[in-house]
């Protein structure tokens, strides 16, 4: 789960990491006010769940109050990366002598937190990494011992060799940063950029945090922080049900158990000459109402021309799919063809089902698929 | 022969009188493997199905009845703790099917079962099976049959697809190990292939890897280095889309962009052929058996 920057800056705020202060606006005339209360410079900054926040135009320097509230204007609503910005953070527009790079992420390879910093953050951190790979710095947390105090003094000299001052102080913000992380389950965290005032303060003036799904469950107050409001509508639904769904452009309504296999019969769809209309993978254990709820996300798209259901039975059953699907379209007439492909585990009493509701079904991935993309063009 | 698991290893079930434990396990029986015992705290005593011996801890499962392997089917909050207790008891091989495990509780686990030398498989992962000797975990007995394809997977359902493909095609299996698509997982596709590479049951390897992460990369090098048999590759997620990627952190540290067009231009630069289609699997595994 992603919270935006204002949310995780609180979480900064809350471990005693410096950010400036700020507040959140949802429309240009509170913009306008929480300016005026700051009283100098402004930056007002898109609340999205997406990066290149910058780039899209999302952020906006703003000289006085009435600039702040025409920037609020021209915000609030954009879409960056197909999500409507619904809320904005005014906050003082700082004085930026430096800008520096911090972030911890939980490193598969190592299967360890590493901690890395650059004296060269910023917005193009990612090709001073691929460029000049010896301006970042890593250190590995062993997870029996944790970070170690020297491990974030060695990273604050890096970040600021020649001034103990402020590498000491880095040293300080790195150890916060990683407490962040354990203490809100999260798997990624970033400062990007942490920058030096004029008068050589330390502070975070963007914040990124992506919390382990998987924590939620033990941490209410963490879990709160979710912006339903800021995410496709669909994949709220979904997850409701413990359904995975991401809206694509395509015509092909893609239905499958397992994320892996929802991949590849999107690529077949593909290969075949379609365009698949989205990811949707129903999970292990499916019930009749995971399907329901599966074939209504699918059939509100009106992109969508043509459904293929594809089930490999395992923990699945294959009767319970295709309870679901008769349950779901009893009473009312599909408005697009469904092709429905389902092999393993109670296969038979599967096809008895659907055949019983004038359903008839595959057992071949391929041929299903090609079908199924066939039916779209039609 | 088969790799990490045969007809003389002694399961103990973690979990075995929940929902899902209880079912698998009966599937695992009907299949063949020997469940020597099963664990739930509180439960101690008892017997499951009228025959096998249900004990507190796993501790007592290995010094009773002898088991070599724990399978585990616990709720996600218990789940890090059972596979400590399960590596403290001297067992060699655990196997952990559950899902939705906090990675943070993950990186201690894995860090603890290396530290006393077990071998971890998944977490959320579909366990492993050596067709017609034993099955840890859940994948379908009916879609294996015994034969010279090793198989190593990220996937489930996915490996099911390829498996059953090559079983239809009279190639049958020496292991199937689905290795779990979580961030940190204990056996990685390096430790699968390592093994298979000295199984003498097994000729050729088939590799189903997904996008994200460097894990397919390393193990492109690492067959282009140390593997002698042939290894046929397959990456899903080809028209997943870019998605909208928060922060830099992965792609600094990896370096890469984890696409499966990466993942795929890397096989074929180490010299692994790569399956376009689940279906073109069994053809290129049966040219390198012949080949």
């Amino acid at each position: 789960m992603n919270i935006h920057e204002y949310q995780a800056k609180e979480v900064f705020r809350q471990h005693g990491i410096p950010v400036p202060p700020g507040q959140i606006a949802t429309t240009p005339a509170e913009a306008e006010k929480i300016a005026e209360e700051i009283g100098t410079r402004v930056v007002v900054k898109a609340q999205v769940h997406a990066g290149g926040r910058g780039k899209a135009g999302g952020v906006k320097l703003a000289g006085t109050a009435a600039e702040a509230r025409a920037a609020a204007e021209k915000i609030l609503g954009m879409e960056i990366k197909g999500l409507t910005v619904e809320k904005v953070l005014v906050t003082p527009a700082e004085d930026i002598s430096h800008e520096a790079y911090v972030g911890a992420i939980v490193d598969r390879s190592s299967g360890s937190i590493v901690l890395m910093v650059s004296p060269a953050g910023g917005i193009d951190i990612e090709e001073v990494a691929a460029k000049t790979p010896e301006l970042i710095f890593k250190e590995s947390v062993d997870p029996r011992y944790g970070l170690l105090a020297h491990q974030a003094a060695r990273l604050g000299h890096k970040l600021y060799a020649g001034d103990p001052g402020r590498a000491r102080q880095a040293a300080n913000i790195i150890r916060k940063l990683y407490e962040s992380m354990i203490d809100s389950g999260a798997s990624l965290i970033e400062i990007n950029p942490l920058i030096t005032t004029g008068t050589g303060e330390l502070k975070a003036i963007d914040a990124k945090m992506n919390i382990d799904d998987n924590e939620l469950f033990r941490r209410q107050a963490i879990a709160d922080l979710r912006d339903v409001a800021s995410e496709a509508a669909e994949e709220v639904e979904a997850r409701s049900q413990g359904l995975t769904y991401i809206k694509l452009d395509g015509n092909v309504g893609c239905c499958v158990n397992g994320a892996g296999l929802a991949m590849a019969t999107m690529d077949l769809v593909k290969y075949y000459g379609g365009e698949p209309a989205n990811f949707l993978d129903i999970g292990g254990s499916s019930s009749p109402e995971k399907v329901v709820t599966a074939l209504r996300i699918i059939t509100s798209d009106p992109a969508v021309k043509s459904i293929l259901f594809n089930i490999f039975g395992g923990i699945t059953r294959c009767d319970d799919v295709a309870n679901g699907i008769v349950e779901a379209t009893s009473g009312i007439e599909l408005a697009v063809p469904i092709t429905i492909r389902l092999t393993g585990t109670n296969e038979e009493e599967a096809v008895k089902i659907l055949e019983g509701a004038g359903f008839s079904a595959m057992t071949d991935m391929d041929e299903a698929v090609q079908k199924a993309v066939q039916l779209a063009k039609n | 022969m088969a790799i990490f698991a045969d007809s003389s290893t002694r399961v103990v079930v973690q979990g075995i009188t929940g929902r899902d434990g209880s079912f698998h396990t009966r599937q695992m029986v009907d299949y063949g493997t020997t469940v020597a015992a099963g664990v739930t705290p509180g439960k101690g005593g008892q017997k499951f199905d009228e025959r096998i011996p249900v004990f507190d801890t796993v501790e007592e499962a290995v010094r009773e009845e002898g088991a070599t392997a724990s399978v585990i089917y616990v709720p996600a909050a218990f789940a890090a703790a059972a596979i400590c207790e399960a590596a403290d008891s001297g067992v060699g091989l655990i196997v952990c099917i559950s899902e939705g495990i906090p990675v943070l509780d993950m990186l201690r686990a894995a860090r603890y079962v290396e530290d006393q030398g077990a071998r971890l498989i998944g977490p959320n992962c579909p366990g492993m099976i050596s067709p017609g000797q034993t099955k840890l975990g859940i994948i379908p007995g009916q879609i294996v049959q015994p034969g010279p394809v090793g198989v190593v997977s990220r996937s489930g359902t996915l490996t099911y697809e390829v498996v059953w493909a090559l079983t239809r095609e009279g190639l049958g299996q020496s292991s199937c190990i689905g290795i779990g698509g979580d961030p940190v997982i204990g056996t990685n596709f390096i430790d699968c292939l390592d093994a298979f590479e000295k199984d003498p049951q097994t000729e050729a390897i088939v590799l189903i890897g997904e996008i994200g992460g460097t894990d397919e990369q390393n193990a492109a090098r690492y067959i282009n280095e140390s593997v002698s048999k042939p290894v046929v590759g397959f990456v899903a997620g080809q028209t997943a889309p870019p998605g909208r990627r928060m922060g830099h952190a992965g792609a600094i540290i990896s370096g890469s962009s984890g696409t499966a067009e990466e993942k795929i231009s890397t096989f074929k630069e180490n010299g692994v052929e790569v399956a376009e289609r689940p279906v073109d699997m069994p053809g290129l595994i049966s040219k390198a058996l012949n080949g």
